[in-house]
């Protein structure tokens, strides 16, 4: 074993585990069970702080519509629920997709990981596009806040904190999207060269959690910003 | 004895090289960073503090003027709150206990200990830029729309300081709960934990619950200042009240995130040197979360004269007086632990005993605030502002402290000046009340917090508390000079000097990296000094009568 290269400046002797560990495990773990039990609870506690980050936003925004609805309804209205429509579809989509990597991962199929994976990715992509499309739109309408807002018609400054509203809430899920593709993407890598395995796969859980969050924030925001009140006046 | 026979055999020389620490996933290793961080933030903190008494020796605005003071007072409590405070008994003594106490080799996740310290330095760096660059001058709670609309001081880079040490605290956090839940030892049971762990545990859960709100409104208000999101202007049928609302359900909660760790800390310095179990073990351990879970329902007392409806106020005003039932739940428990203990009056035992006297001024105060009446009398008063420093410096500093001249020999190996250890304590409790309980008087006769300049009434009281702040100065000046010669010329220090209770002593001082050569199990209640006293003693026994049997 090391003892032999103690006091051997050359080869810096670094404190190993007593008996050896199986690959993937970290040093302060027993067993793969207590590994992976800690990183899914991990992820979880993770979460719970990720709907406090949201839920902060939520709040701004419930205290406003009940402020302002006629002017949200206005805003609300000129959103394209045909976009909004077909991206919720496309969400749930990648979430089946994500789902399905973690089943490959779970029953060791490696090229099924990297497929599902790279679905995944794919249709997060396409949410992307369509996204942008309506963003353009707005740009062109002048709905974008800031000082080009142009509102015509009445309650335009209400109207204004809809969209400031819409912008924020939709562009803070847009960045999660695209932190989750990041990291999809190393995964998906890392699954082709085979580091996963029915017993440790915790990455891919994780990312699995973690994408199905992304998708339940927008099954929120797709009701309350395109399709509340959108009858009004 | 060649330096390399030493090698390996503990956490500090187990590795050589600044790579070494700065690459490490070692929890105790990432205790020091931690240390040396929140070190750094307190002597800046501190600077600010020194100019700011210097100013209000003298009735008169001299040294500095109004604007420089606005941004003295603003960037001392930003550093002080968000990178010293809310990190520094979780950062530097949870770090390096927790995994120790519960029999762990490590955190659960060693690698995100390790980024929640460079994130929170990151943090500390866009705040020591803005000060460099000017300061900002918005007060540390960035009320909008001063901060959004006014101010032309360096208010996004502050921010951006603030919003990522909370999220290094919030990994921190993450951290913590999840290594208690996971890696307790066998034997180890919930009710087995020391009060230091069910302590972080609440802290943890506030952490999680609670900071990330503060992130989001620091993320709106940048928006709105920088892109003119205006979520709170009131031109767009915003409400500024809304940011004081999100600020504060944030930031009552993180006072409880500075004194939750103390009050673990408390516990184990007690019990230490009472050499006995703590009192009502149970109603200790659910008080660290009864007040968790209460410190959430209380944001508003600190918007009582902010036209929140009255309503709202009277039962803000009752939930914020509960929080007195658990704090003082432990402080007479700790009292009752004292009671027939065989007391020894080590230094840490002088930072706990100070604790319990400077803590019960600040949260009896508290309750005193908590009250509408008195709170629109003395609100934005210097009264306000002793009633915070006994809490936040009279407990939680005191209490990190105390906690640090604790597990001193533990962390290093080495034993600092018994005398002068003790002689600084002695500085920090009367520098502190002399600092801080003329501003009571101050507040309670209208002198109003955050001005450079007062009526010439006040002086003598301004007087008092200047040189107070600077004994209490000199107090934090002498540990910084013993500890760091202890690391070099201090007696070596046994694995458990105090003959106190818990896993931590029973590993080697310092431990090794992996904390102890075999897995412990535990068997004993927390705290069971007279049950490990008879195991000791039928071990003594044993040895000594010869074998009959044979």
């Amino acid at each position: 074993m090391s003892t032999a290269q103690v006091g051997d400046r050359t080869q810096p002797v670094k404190q190993r585990q007593p008996g050896l560990k199986p690959w993937g495990m970290a040093h302060h773990f027993n067993s793969f069970a207590q590994q992976q039990e800690a990183s899914y609870f991990g992820m979880w506690l993770f979460l719970v702080q990720e709907i406090m980050f949201f839920g902060g936003l939520f709040t701004a925004y419930i205290v406003y519509r009940t402020a302002h609805p006629f002017a949200f309804a206005l805003g609300s209205r000129t959103l394209d629920i045909q976009l909004g429509a077909i991206n919720t579809a496309v969400l749930i989509g990648s979430s089946l997709t994500m789902a399905l990597a973690v089943w490959a991962a779970q029953t060791g199929r490696r090229k099924a990981i990297v497929v599902f994976i790279l679905l995944t990715i794919l249709l997060g992509g396409v949410f992307l596009g369509i996204k942008t499309v309506e963003y353009s739109h707005k740009w062109h309408e002048h709905h974008v806040p800031g000082p080009d807002f142009q509102w015509e018609g009445s309650q335009g400054n209400r109207v204004h904190m809809f969209f400031n509203l819409y912008f924020l809430m939709t562009g803070l899920h847009a960045l999660h999207m695209i932190v989750g593709m990041g990291i999809l993407a190393v995964a998906a890598v890392w699954a082709w060269r085979g580091a996963f395995t029915p017993d440790n796969h915790n990455l891919i859980e994780g990312l699995g959690l973690y994408w199905h969050f992304v998708d339940i924030v927008w099954i929120f925001l797709f009701p309350l910003l395109y399709l509340l009140g959108r009858n009004v006046g | 004895m060649s330096a390399n026979e030493n090698r390996g055999t503990n956490y500090l020389n187990a590795d050589y090289g600044v790579k070494s620490w700065l690459l490490t996933v070692d929890h105790k290793r990432i205790a020091l960073l931690y240390l040396i961080g929140v070190t750094f933030f307190f002597a800046l903190g501190g600077l600010m503090a020194v100019l700011i008494r210097l100013e209000l020796a003298t009735p008169a605005g001299d040294i500095v003027q109004a604007d420089t003071y606005n941004r003295l007072f603003t960037m001392h409590g930003v550093v002080m709150i968000f990178f010293f405070l809310i990190p520094a008994i979780p950062g530097v003594l949870g770090n390096f206990l927790l995994p120790i106490m519960i029999g762990a080799k490590d955190m659960a996740f060693p690698k995100v200990n390790l980024a929640s310290w460079y994130i929170y330095m990151a943090g500390g760096l866009f705040a020591a830029w803005s000060m460099l660059h000017g300061g900002v001058d918005t007060g540390w709670t960035f009320y909008t729309p001063f901060s959004t609309a006014f101010s032309n001081t360096y208010v996004i880079s502050t921010a951006i300081g603030g919003f990522l040490a909370g999220f290094s605290s919030i990994l921190t956090g993450l951290n913590f709960i999840v290594t208690i839940h996971r890696l307790r030892a066998p034997g180890l049971t919930w009710f087995r934990l020391p009060l230091f762990v069910w302590a972080h545990y609440a802290t943890g859960l506030i952490q999680i619950l609670a900071t990330p709100v503060l992130a989001i409104t620091l993320v709106l208000m940048i928006a709105e200042r920088a892109f003119k999101i205006g979520i709170f202007d009131p031109a767009l049928g915003g409400d500024p009240i809304l940011f004081q609302h999100l600020f504060w359900f944030y930031s009552h909660p993180a006072v409880y995130i500075m004194i939750l760790p103390a009050m673990g800390v408390m516990s184990e310095l007690i019990s230490a040197f009472a050499r006995k179990r703590i009192f009502g073990y149970k109603f200790v351990a659910f008080a660290s979360v009864g007040i968790a879970v209460l410190g959430f329902l209380v944001w508003g007392h600190h918007m009582f004269v902010s036209s929140q409806s009255p309503y709202a106020g009277v039962i803000f005003s009752f939930l914020s007086m509960l929080v007195a039932v658990p704090s003082a739940v432990k402080v007479f428990n700790w009292a009752a632990t004292l009671y027939q203990g065989s007391v020894s009056w080590q230094t840490p035992m002088l930072y706990a005993l100070g604790f319990i006297g400077l803590f019960t001024i600040g949260g009896l105060t508290g309750v005193m605030l908590a009250t509408m009446g008195i709170d629109i009398h003395v609100h934005d008063t210097y009264f306000v502002v002793a009633h915070f420093h006994y809490v936040m410096v009279g407990a939680t500093l005191m209490a990190y402290m105390g906690g640090l001249h604790f597990w001193w020999p533990k962390i290093t190996g080495k034993m600092y000046s018994i005398f002068w250890s003790k002689v600084s304590a002695l500085l920090v409790f009367v520098g502190f009340n002399l600092t801080f309980f003329p501003q009571f008087l101050l507040g309670y006769l209208g002198m109003p917090r955050r001005y450079h300049a007062y009526p010439e009434d006040f002086q003598v009281l301004n007087v008092l508390s200047s040189a107070g702040a600077s004994v209490l100065g000199l107090g934090y000046l002498i540990p910084l000079i013993y500890f760091f010669w202890s690391m070099r010329y201090g007696k070596k220090a046994e694995s458990n000097p105090w003959d106190a209770f818990g896993l931590e002593w029973e590993t080697s001082s310092p431990p090794p990296t992996f904390n102890f050569s075999e897995t412990p199990t535990v068997t004993l209640e927390a705290y069971d000094y007279a049950r490990r006293e008879e195991l000791r003693q039928e071990t003594r026994q044993a040895r000594t009568q010869p074998v009959k049997d044979a």
